[in-house]
């Protein structure tokens, strides 16, 4: 009996039919909203705003329940969506030094200018399941005092204070007629400079930035890197368009910033001085933000005369599968179909097995 | 239809569309050549055929008749899921008879039955680079193609027949388009190989998740590797279809029960349901299979 | 072949290299004629490999000039070549045999691969040729026949070593270049893998330059002699005479470590 693979359209629609009633579970259990997963799920939300490149709560949030709280499905479907809205023009870039704080550390400098703000983190919890969560009674939070930091002075960063003595390369001068890379806009090309390398690691994937950033200290690499300055906070967003010629603000959106400082000996162009790696990340992405700026500084090796000897320092190799919407697309593919290729293998090997045959037995005739 | 109104025509906006007809031009002025080219995210996951939907939705117009097949079928679940991606967002007509198609997108099967001029056929590709897993970097192989350096590719063939006595690459096989550039006929079997050559059709080739486009134009020369005296070989099959009773077509081997039963039936099943429809009928006959 | 040419084969004119301020080597000037075997000798760190890489176009120099005398008598400024005409004479008119065989040979392509890239790189595509003329320079380099389908990382070091010089020798170059080639070998072996290039060699009319810090190998081997120290040629001429009779304190010095050895 020859069954064809026929009814391919109607397997598709009941598939699609389960999937809806797996999302929604027991119907006894009242269905989430998107907007407990914006307010609740904040830092699945901050994840895929990131990786899926598109400043949205609520898009992400939706994606997040469609995807069934699947953050790489919810980060291709935000990715799908932003690929065909149209481009408008290029914000100004954002100026972090204005950021209204809510987190700001430094692991180099005990006290410094601004001061240290520890804000909302996990650090220093006790990793303790808490029962209170349990059932929805755990009440509102209150907030705590603080002191009003950073109103209206600007923060200025760590590496600038190290920069003002030369102990830190200064930040490339920005051009402002120097074209800035874009590589929804244009296929990557090696070597890639630190733009599109940037780029590429802020959508890169949070799992392959934290082994790759892991693997620098593990020796694989080194860079001797200090966390110089970890800031969380609101930044506003500033559009030039031509026709007005000059700024307008779009916005406030929440950014994470992590600036590494380096060791560096020095090499026959420049004397020892500290060397930088930098991580940006929308929302609160602080596990993101550091192992991008340990990665971007193993990165920047070939332009520091580093020998390149580890897989973080490959630009080549990082770049090419940082991206987790390709690579997951890559290796769910082998669920397709490949009928006619692995024919064409099995008669190979049913030949080959014949000529193996016949050799043998040719050799137990001699 | 709903879709199609909130929807640009073909789903990607004019200015991508625009960029990749400006790569798909470059890629038949220079055919075998890999373009480069800003390839965007599409609903469907990269390694699904993302490149072939790109390059599908830059030449479609309203009044063009797709065909989509995967493996040879027009009814296996990816092929249909993308021929409903484009009768919702394009609002085209479809077929599956390969006769009626203007535009036919495929993964891994050229259809058995000619092709003609005024016919597009857009592959969908995985990998594009024919040299990627004797040298993994792309600065490299990049300059391999510039400088004409295949010496390499020649080596791998070599060591295949000093091990096996032939040459072991059953798909993706090689070719030399044009004199010039080896390239990646995608995963199709080596026994579409010769079907490329000299073809009427245009044959484009979009691969999403790695950024490339190429093309054959019409009637451009594709050469298979091989060795004077280890030629290329076309896979024969011993038997015709069950069904139909065709020879000289590619057979997929469906197994039957648990107790080693088999049966070897078209792998394309527009040609296979032609055949029993009309086989005696001029237009569909045998003497028509391609050698 | 015609007779053989006056002309010097190679001539290279004030070169240097500075890495940074560092100085890899300044203001050599060489000729190398047909058919002769140039050692260059000093410690490391003198400029030795520097000057092998600028000669074999695979560094650029910071000032100076290589001139090549083409097969068609043409002689072209190799710092001139487009890359295409620059790996065409590599794997035609040139071979380099390097101390870490791994640099020189596919580790995971069988000896006859090896042997046959450059002639499948040159257009060769009948594979029972391919395979006699790979089975020949097996030979000459004495490894066994039976040994062409196996991969040069089950070979010892001394075969890998010939096999580098087969690689090289099938597309009958004029001029080979050798980085230590003895470097890491057995005494027994070495002498065997000397007595091999001495013979090709002559039998070739190769030319060759073979950087070398041990002076033996190149009594051995060559014709003329080239001691280098700090980036700078401080001595040359005929092999013999330089080693019995050396000028310069630092080769006097050279020579006396080496016999006191």
């Amino acid at each position: 009996m020859y069954v064809a693979v026929k009814g391919g359209e109607s397997a598709i629609a009941a598939a699609h039919t389960l999937l809806a009633k797996e999302r929604r579970g027991d119907p006894a259990v009242p269905e989430l909203t998107t907007e407990q997963i914006r307010e609740q799920l904040t830092l699945a939300v901050d994840r895929v705003m990131s990786e899926g490149s598109l400043y949205d709560r609520d898009l992400a949030a939706l994606a997040i329940k469609q995807a069934r709280g699947d953050l790489i499905e919810a980060i291709f479907l935000v990715r799908a969506y932003r690929s065909t809205l149209p481009r408008f023009g290029y914000a100004e870039p954002i100026e972090t030094s204005a950021m209204t704080i809510r987190r700001r550390i430094s692991a180099t400098f005990k006290d410094l200018p601004g001061g240290q703000v520890l804000g909302p983190t996990f650090d220093y919890t006790h990793r303790l399941l808490d029962d209170s969560l349990n059932g929805g009674a755990a009440g509102t939070p209150s907030s705590p005092a603080r002191k009003p930091v950073s109103e209206d002075a600007k923060v200025p960063h760590v590496a600038d204070l190290l920069g003002h003595q030369g102990l830190i390369e200064p930040n490339p001068e920005t051009e402002s007629a120097a074209p800035v890379g874009d590589l929804t806009r244009d296929p990557l090309s090696f070597p890639a400079e630190r733009d599109l390398r940037l780029q590429s690691l802020a959508r890169g994937d949070e799992g392959l930035l934290l082994a790759l950033g892991y693997s620098t200290q593990r020796g694989y690499g080194r860079t001797h890197p200090f966390a110089g300055e970890i800031r969380l906070g609101e930044v506003e967003v500033h559009l030039a368009p031509e026709e007005l010629g000059f700024e307008v603000p779009l916005g406030t959106i929440t950014v994470t910033e992590c600036e590494m400082v380096n060791q560096f000996k020095g090499s026959a162009e420049s004397p020892p001085q500290f060397t930088r790696g930098y991580g940006l990340a929308f929302g609160h992405c602080e596990r993101k933000t550091m192992s991008m700026a340990l990665v971007d500084r193993a990165l920047r090796a070939r332009e520091l005369g580093e020998e390149i000897v580890a897989p973080a320092q490959d630009e080549e190799f990082v770049l090419s599968h940082a991206d987790n919407v390709q690579a997951t697309g890559f290796v769910e593919h082998l669920k397709l179909p490949h009928y006619v290729d692995f024919q064409a293998e099995l008669q190979l090997v049913r030949q080959m097995r014949r000529e193996w045959e016949d050799a043998q037995r040719k050799e137990a005739a001699e | 239809m709903s879709d199609a109104a909130t929807y640009n025509f073909g789903y990607l906006d004019e200015q991508t569309k625009r960029m990749i007809r400006r790569a798909l031009l470059k890629a038949m002025a220079i055919p075998g050549y890999q373009v480069p080219f800003a390839s965007r995210e599409m609903p469907m996951p990269y390694g699904w055929g993302t490149g072939g939907v790109q390059v599908t939705a830059s030449v479609l117009g309203a009044d063009d008749t797709l065909k989509v097949i995967d493996q040879g079928a027009d009814d296996t679940t990816n092929a249909v899921s993308i021929r409903k991606f484009f009768e919702r967002t394009a609002g085209i007509a479809t077929t599956t008879h390969t006769s009626e198609a203007t535009v036919i997108q495929t993964r891994h099967r050229i259809p058995e039955a000619p092709l003609r001029e005024g016919q597009i056929l857009v592959y969908q590709v995985p990998i594009p680079e024919p040299l990627r897993f004797l040298e993994p970097r792309e600065t490299e192989t990049r300059r391999l193609h510039a400088l004409e350096d295949y010496g390499l590719m020649q080596v791998k063939l070599y060591e295949d027949i000093a091990r096996h006595g032939h040459i072991a690459t059953t798909y993706a096989y090689p070719v030399k388009v044009d004199g010039r550039y080896i390239m990646d006929p995608s995963p199709t079997p080596k026994f579409d190989n010769p079907k490329m050559d000299m073809c009427p059709a245009i044959q484009l080739f979009g691969a999403g998740r790695e950024k490339r486009i190429y093309a054959l134009p019409p009637y451009t020369k594709v050469v298979s590797l091989d060795f004077e005296d280890h030629p290329f070989e076309r896979t024969k099959f011993d038997r015709g279809c069950a069904l139909c009773g065709s020879e000289g077509i590619y057979l997929d081997e469906v197994v039957t029960d648990d107790r080693g039963g088999r049966m070897f039936v078209c792998s394309d099943t527009d040609f296979c349901e032609s055949q029993r429809a009309a086989p005696s009928e001029a237009g569909h006959g045998l003497h028509e299979v391609p050698r | 072949m015609s007779a053989q040419d006056d002309r010097p084969l190679l001539v290279a004119e004030g070169l240097s290299k500075h890495y940074g301020p560092h100085l890899g080597c300044a203001d050599v000037s060489l000729d190398i004629h047909e058919g002769e075997v140039v050692a260059v000798v000093g410690e490391s760190g003198s400029g030795k490999s520097t000057l092998l890489g600028l000669l074999s176009t695979q560094l650029l120099p910071s000032a100076g000039s290589v001139r090549y005398r083409m097969r068609d008598g043409e002689e072209r400024d190799l710092f001139a070549l487009g890359e295409a005409e620059r790996r065409f004479l590599l794997r035609t008119d040139w071979g380099f045999v390097h101390q870490d065989a791994r640099l020189g040979l596919r580790m995971g392509v069988s000896a006859g691969g090896n042997v046959g890239e450059r002639l499948m790189a040159t257009g060769w595509r009948h594979y029972g040729r391919i395979r006699a003329e790979a089975e020949q320079w097996l030979e000459r380099v004495e490894i066994a026949r039976d040994r062409i389908d196996d991969r040069p990382d089950t070979f010892s070091g001394g075969m890998r070593q010939r096999l580098q010089i087969a690689k090289n020798m099938v597309t009958r170059p004029r001029l080979i270049f050798m980085d230590e080639p003895t470097g890491g070998l057995d005494v027994s072996v070495q002498a065997r893998l000397l007595d091999l290039i001495r013979s090709f060699v002559g039998d070739y009319g190769l030319a060759a330059v073979i950087v070398t810090h041990d002076l033996a190998v190149a009594r051995l081997l060559s014709h003329r002699i080239v001691v280098m120290r700090h980036g700078r040629v401080i001595e040359t001429g005929l092999t013999d005479q330089v080693l019995d009779d050396p000028r310069e304190p630092y080769t006097q010095l050279l020579v006396a470590s080496i016999l006191q050895a």
